[in-house]
């Protein structure tokens, strides 16, 4: 059957100044919305019982087997895609994902930050990097790549300006809590290390626990948003071992996973840094 | 000559109605991956809880637990072409006229019921049709923007600093991730009620939806001149 055999019918008028044949008419109510909104039928010319019965097996045939082959091309070809080649797909479409999230991305969108009556319980999540004992006093922040590179204790953390913010902490499992935290913003202790603008500095930078057992990697746009502190405090009182004693990070800009614990070294790279929880299959940007 | 062929469904919508049909599945289960994470909502009577999601036999049956990451992946790669397809049919729809045959006026709403009514056999009078009746046109519209609204509550949780705004104005985070999750709820709904309906419509209208033809019976000439020849 051609298409141009197909007649556009306007209600009943239409069909008549068309063809001068007619076709089936919506009951001519005002109300119907099909005439109220002026919609449009599309019928062939009239036909015998058997011809429509043999244009209509046609089409049948056609369509199912398209349809099927189809779905089948879709539902085999994932399913026989190697599993290389699927990570593969799936790993770059989060980095493609990266790339669009960077584009849009502005230091100076603030996450809300909520009033203390808001402040919800905190909640404890891993352990990675915090299983041995380690004494306050010999703990240093070792910061390499920028500057002179130097190690800081944490008094001398604690002398650098001190930014306080009540954000929502939002974990990749899908839960949230309010925390109140105090600490450093990471740009001020760039600036302490005479480093300059994000512009200037390395593209990234990797955070380790003392141990090394748990590390993460972070975009240098991210790192130096003004709401990515290092953390002394929570809620109004000094980290507890659990939640990342002596300094851990904190930000709104990056889901949990990236706001490691008990930081002990700090590194402005260029080289993308290795994450523990991307090399798990998870996000590496993992921006919020 | 008493049949005629009645295009109902043009190419592209066929296409972009069956590809949604996997895309919105796969949504939906790498969705499951990920909220089973934090599987934190429930319907509720004031504090009794009628049914919480998801029972434990739920995920066990269908292998969910511990699979969060991979949830992710598969969320973040397909909700692309989920995206995709929902704006080319949303522009589709309104450069071809479509519409038309698609979006409610107000009156549907007063009609609606009618046609629920008619379906559960308790009003006899057939409900005013073009394509579609009243109650089709507001289930296809409300449909679309279900799927806008995943959209839109899924970006807010996903950069909810960057779109911060968006995300306070959907009441924060955890309520837009609240409101993800119940326009899951509604698209199975949905889902349930379109297949019923579908098959209680035959396979006539089934096969509609795959070859985008239809077999109506020709009306008899109203014209004057034809009713003549007719005689």
């Amino acid at each position: 059957m051609s298409e141009d055999k197909e007649i556009l019918i306007d209600g009943v008028r239409g069909l008549e100044d068309k063809s001068g044949t007619t076709g089936r008419s919506w009951p001519d109510d005002p109300e119907n919305t099909a005439t109220a909104l002026k919609e449009f039928r599309y019928l062939s010319e009239p036909m015998s019982d058997a011809e429509a019965k043999r244009q209509m097996s046609t089409r049948s045939r056609r369509g199912f087997l398209v349809g099927g082959m189809a779905g089948l091309l879709g539902i085999f070809g994932w399913r026989w895609m190697p599993d290389e080649t699927k990570s593969a797909l799936l790993r770059r479409t989060l980095e493609f994902n990266e790339r669009v999230s960077q584009v849009f991305y502005s230091p100076k969108r603030l996450a809300p930050e909520f009033p203390p009556s808001r402040i919800t319980a905190a909640r404890y999540n891993g352990a990675l990097g915090l299983e041995n004992e380690i004494t306050a006093s010999d703990w240093r922040l070792n910061v390499a790549g920028i500057g002179r590179g130097s190690a800081f204790t944490i008094e001398q953390i604690k002398a650098m300006p001190r930014t306080e913010m009540i954000t929502e902490f939002k974990c990749i499992e899908g839960w949230s809590t309010i925390v109140h935290w105090t600490g450093v913003r990471v740009s001020d202790l760039v600036a302490a290390c005479g480093g300059g603008s994000p512009n200037d500095l390395p593209r990234y930078v990797a955070m380790k626990t003392p141990d090394e057992k748990y590390y993460v990697g972070w975009d240098i746009e991210a790192i130096m948003h003004p709401q990515t502190l290092l953390a002394y405090e929570m809620n109004g009182v000094p980290l507890t071992n659990e939640h990342g004693a002596p300094l851990r990070l904190a930000s709104p800009t990056k889901y949990g996973i990236k706001q490691i614990k008990r930081i002990g070294s700090i590194e402005f790279t260029n080289e993308r840094p290795r994450d523990y929880w991307a090399e798990n299959g998870y996000d590496w940007y993992a921006g919020l | 000559m008493d049949k005629q062929l009645e295009k109902k469904h043009p190419l592209a919508v066929r296409w972009m109605h069956w590809i949604n049909f996997p895309l919105l599945a796969l949504m939906i289960w790498s969705g499951l991956l990920i909220y089973w994470a934090n599987a934190v909502y429930s319907l509720r009577l004031g504090s009794y809880e009628v049914f919480h999601f998801f029972p434990a036999g739920f995920y066990e049956t269908l292998g969910i637990p511990f699979r969060l990451a991979e949830g992710l992946q598969l969320h973040f790669f397909f909700m692309w072409l989920f995206t995709i397809n929902g704006i080319a049919y949303i522009i589709y729809t309104f450069l071809s006229g479509e519409w038309r045959a698609l979006l409610p006026v107000p009156a549907s709403f007063r009609r609606a019921p009618l046609v629920a009514l008619h379906d559960a056999h308790i009003v006899k009078s057939k409900p005013p049709q073009g394509k579609y009746n009243d109650a089709q046109r507001i289930a296809y519209t409300g449909v679309i923007l279900m799927g806008a609204g995943s959209v839109i509550t899924g970006l807010s949780i996903y950069k909810p600093t960057q779109i911060g705004w968006l995300t306070s104005l959907l009441g924060g985070y955890e309520w837009a991730r609240w409101e993800h999750f119940w326009l899951m709820v509604l698209f199975v709904l949905f889902f349930g009620v379109h297949v019923f309906q579908v098959a209680m419509a035959g396979w006539a209208n089934f096969r509609s939806m795959i070859t985008g033809y239809d077999v109506v019976d020709a009306e008899k000439p109203t014209t004057p001149k034809e009713e003549t020849v007719e005689v």
